[in-house]
């Protein structure tokens, strides 16, 4: 089926709503998918929140733990653990976490930073 | 209907007058709760996620007869559309109400657009929008009332701009294949 006898049936301004809701449906992605922009990292010390650092600045912190101290560092958008006294380094291999409901766990010492957005998503959900 | 048959009424009876406006929206919304079957018949990857066929009949009847007919046409095939699929008055209901409502109002603004500029499409992208809007809004504010429900959103918004075209494209198709038999009412 050919689309040229459809088009004399398009307006000029029905071109420029149909942008204009092109427009709407691109940016309601990142808008609201993956729980909206990432705004702060919460970090987590023996379950207590340690602190919420906002994603907007730039520093590193030092959590102590059970086996030593955990090194975070934050840059915008963006966290990592640097360093961890944990034997398996999963938490540092994670690497950067930068959507929000990403979390990485130092386990052994009882250290865990998340990415929280203005939406609050759920890493699992059951029916 | 088959008021030939009935005999003279008798004092104290009052007849109701079916009028031909009354007979064609009768007709509209026998076409549109039709188009409504077809529309549930079809599968759907998500819930909400339709073609919105009837939204055809109600952007022709509104260019064709008026906003006023467009209304009663609607709301008909609402009421007759979910006592057929027994929905009627379950949460799929209100939806359904909620969105229809929002994208009649749409319509009765966006009507107003000059015709030279924007025809069927437009009013069909417009009214596509306010109807998943109004949905979404009522589902954030009644059924699910957690910022969750917007995950959905970029999906709703996707199809209401896909169907919205196809169906403004459609309509304006049968428009134009089928000239008015009498002028159009502005009212």
């Amino acid at each position: 089926m050919s689309i040229a006898p459809w088009l004399p049936l398009v307006r000029p301004g029905d071109w420029l709503v149909f942008l204009a809701g092109t427009a709407v449906v691109a940016v309601s992605v990142p808008l609201f998918w993956q729980g909206g922009i990432a705004d702060k990292a919460i970090v987590r010390q023996d379950g207590q929140v340690y602190a919420e650092i906002d994603l907007r600045t730039r520093r590193e912190l030092q959590v102590p733990g059970p086996l030593g101290s955990t090194l975070i560092t934050v840059e915008p958008g963006r966290v990592r653990v640097v360093s961890d006294p944990g034997p398996k380094q999963y938490c540092v291999r994670q690497g950067w976490l930068m959507r929000p409901g990403e979390i990485a766990i130092c386990a052994p010492n009882r250290v865990s930073v998340q990415v929280a957005g203005r939406t609050k998503v759920y890493d699992s959900i059951s029916y | 209907m088959g008021s030939e048959q009935t005999p003279a009424p008798k004092a104290g009876v009052t007849r109701l007058e079916v009028t031909d406006e009354d007979r064609r929206v009768a007709w509209l919304a026998t076409a549109a709760v039709g188009l409504s079957l077809v529309d549930a018949a079809i599968p759907s990857p998500l819930p909400g996620v339709k073609p919105g066929l009837a939204n055809i009949v109600t952007l022709v009847v509104l260019i064709r007869y008026g906003w006023g007919t467009a209304v009663w046409v609607s709301v008909l095939r609402v009421l007759a559309g979910s006592l057929l699929l027994g929905y009627f008055l379950a949460p799929g209901f209100f939806l359904s109400l909620t969105g229809t409502t929002l994208s009649l109002l749409t319509l009765g603004l966006a009507r107003h657009l000059p015709a030279r500029w924007f025809g069927p499409v437009t009013l069909s992208i417009l009214a596509a929008f306010a109807h998943i809007g109004g949905q979404l809004l009522l589902a954030r504010l009644w059924l699910i009332p957690h910022d969750g429900v917007f995950l959905l959103t970029p999906v709703f918004a996707g199809a209401a701009l896909v169907f919205g075209t196809l169906n403004g494209l459609i309509a304006a198709k049968l428009l134009a294949d089928t000239p008015a038999a009498e002028s159009p009412p502005d009212a």
